[in-house]
C-alpha cells in the first residue's frame, strides 16, 4: 500500500498543475492515469495542434504543454503509475483506499479527479461476434508482433495506425487494408510506401469497404466486407486489426458513489470538493454553474483544489498563503538555492 | 434562428429551435436532445457528434474539410452523409434541417 498525501486521478494538463499546486505546499501526490504517458487529451488527441489560449504562451502544442508541464513538476518528483485505471475507491476513517486495476493499493486523505471525460479505450468493432472473437483472432492493438507471422491479416482504418501496421505486418503477412472511404490519412511517405506494396501485391487496399459480418462459428475463417454500393466480398482472414481510434469512457468512476450528472461531477467551486469529503474533481470532468471547459480553467481549479487538500493531510498545521516570487519554503520546494 | 429536427435511429423526431451561430451539434446539447454526446466539446476530435444528413440536405451544406473527414473514419459505422454535427454551423438558411443520430456514438 502506497500512502500520501493526494492520490491524483488523471495525468492530463489539469492533473499535472495539481501537482505542482500540490508540491508548492509541500504535499506529496502519487497520480495514476489509464494512459501509458502523461498529457491526457493533449497528448492523445491534439499532440500537434496548436493551442492559443493559455495565459503567457501565445501558442504552443498539445505536446509542449505536456513537455512544459512535466518539467514544471520535475522538482516535486512525484510518482506517475501509468496503464493503469482506477477500479474502487473505499473509505477507511479518515484516509481514501484506492485500488487500480493492476491490483495496486493507495491511501490518502485526499483524492483529485482529473479524469477529463473518462479513461482511454480503444473504439471497438460493434458488429455481432466481435467481441467473442476479441484478443482471440480481433485485436485493437498489437502486443506479440509474432503472432501474425505468415497469416493472412485484414486491417480496418484510414490513420497513421491501421497504415504503418499494414507496412510492417506485410513483411511476414499477406495484408488487407480495408477503409471507408478511399483517401487515406496519414504521412506522404507512409502513404507511397502503401502505394508501392500495393503494386508488387503485398497489400491488397479495399476502399471504400466497411466491415459487414464475421464468418466463422468457434474459429473466424473470413470476413465480409461490404462496397458503399452495397456489393459484399468474402475475404478470409486469419485475423482482424480494427484502428478506429480512442474514445473516452468514463468507467468505474460511475461506482463511486459520487453524484454525477451527465458524465460530469458536480463540484462547490469554493475548493472543488465533490459530495464526499476529500474528494475534489477538477478540470473538464467537473460541473459548477458557469463551467468552461478550458485547460485554463482546469488549472484555477486545480490550484484551490490543492489548498483544501492541505487541511486534511495537516490538520494540525495552519496553512499561510505564499507566492512563489518571494517564499523561501517555496524556493526550498523548487529545489532552488536561496541567496 | 432555424428550426432544427434530430431524428433518433428509431425514427422518433425532436424539432428545437437553435440560434443562428451555435452548430447543430450545440443545439442538441443546449436542448438535451439525446443521442449526441459530444464529448470533446466541439474541437473535432472524438466523433461523438455524428450524425447522418438527408442527401437534399447533404449539399446544400459547407462542404466538410479534411479534418473532419479524417475523423468521421473513426465514428461509429460511419456512411457517404456522415458529418460531425459540430461543424455544421445554424444559420436562417438551415430552417428545417434534418440530421439522423446513429444508434450509439461509441
Amino acid at each position: 500500500m502506497i500512502k500520501t498525501d493526494t492520490i491524483i486521478i488523471g495525468a492530463g494538463p489539469t492533473g499535472l498543475f495539481a501537482v505542482h499546486q500540490l508540491g508548492i505546499i509541500g504535499l506529496k501526490c502519487e497520480v495514476i492515469d489509464n494512459l501509458d504517458r502523461p498529457g491526457g487529451q493533449c497528448i492523445e488527441l491534439y499532440p500537434d495542434k496548436p493551442i492559443y489560449d493559455i495565459p503567457g504562451i501565445p501558442e504552443c502544442t498539445g505536446e509542449e504543454l505536456t513537455k512544459g508541464l512535466l518539467k514544471q513538476i520535475k522538482p516535486f518528483k512525484n510518482n506517475f503509475h501509468l496503464g493503469q485505471r482506477v477500479e474502487e475507491i473505499k473509505q477507511e476513517n479518515n484516509f481514501w483506499v484506492i485500488k487500480t486495476n493492476k491490483g495496486n493499493l493507495f491511501s490518502a486523505p485526499n483524492i483529485i479527479i482529473a479524469g477529463g471525460v473518462g479513461s482511454f479505450e480503444p473504439r471497438k468493432l460493434s458488429i455481432k461476434d466481435a467481441e467473442k472473437f476479441e484478443s482471440k483472432q480481433i485485436f485493437y492493438s498489437v502486443t506479440q508482433k509474432n503472432l501474425f507471422n505468415n497469416k493472412k491479416i485484414s486491417i480496418f482504418g484510414g490513420g497513421d495506425s491501421a497504415l504503418d501496421w499494414a507496412l510492417e505486418l506485410s513483411k511476414s503477412s499477406e495484408i488487407t487494408l480495408i477503409h471507408r472511404r478511399n483517401e487515406f490519412r496519414g504521412a506522404a511517405h507512409t502513404l507511397s510506401e502503401i502505394k508501392k506494396k500495393e503494386k508488387e501485391g503485398k497489400i491488397i487496399v479495399k476502399t471504400p469497404y466497411n466491415l459487414k459480418s464475421i464468418i466463422g462459428d468457434k474459429t473466424m475463417s473470413a470476413i465480409e466486407i461490404e462496397h458503399e454500393d452495397g456489393k459484399l466480398e468474402k475475404i478470409k482472414t486469419d485475423y482482424v486489426l480494427s484502428f478506429f481510434g480512442l474514445i473516452m469512457k468514463l468507467g468505474p468512476i460511475v461506482d463511486w458513489g459520487l453524484n454525477i450528472n451527465k458524465k460530469t461531477i458536480p463540484v462547490s467551486t469554493e475548493n472543488f470538493q465533490t459530495n464526499k469529503d476529500g474528494i475534489f474533481a477538477i478540470g473538464d470532468i467537473c460541473h459548477y454553474p458557469g463551467k468552461l471547459k478550458l485547460i485554463l480553467s482546469g488549472f484555477h481549479e486545480a490550484a484551490l483544489a490543492a489548498r483544501a487538500c492541505f487541511k486534511r493531510a495537516r490538520p494540525n498545521e495552519t496553512y499561510r498563503f505564499e507566492f512563489t516570487t518571494a517564499s523561501k519554503s517555496i524556493h526550498e520546494r523548487l529545489g532552488l538555492k536561496n541567496d | 434562428m432555424a428550426k432544427i429536427t434530430y431524428i433518433s435511429y428509431e425514427g422518433k423526431k425532436n424539432t428545437v429551435e437553435v440560434a443562428s451561430g451555435l452548430s447543430v451539434m450545440e443545439g442538441a446539447i443546449q436542448n438535451n436532445v439525446e443521442g449526441i454526446d459530444a464529448d470533446c466539446g466541439g474541437s473535432m476530435a472524438c466523433a461523438t457528434c455524428h450524425v447522418y444528413v438527408p442527401e437534399n440536405w447533404l449539399n446544400r451544406l459547407e462542404k466538410p474539410q479534411d479534418a473532419e473527414q479524417d475523423m468521421i473514419d473513426m465514428a461509429y459505422e460511419p456512411k457517404k452523409n456522415s458529418r460531425l454535427s459540430c461543424q455544421i454551423i445554424v444559420s436562417n438558411e438551415l430552417d428545417g434541417l434534418e440530421v439522423i443520430t446513429p444508434s450509439k456514438q461509441t
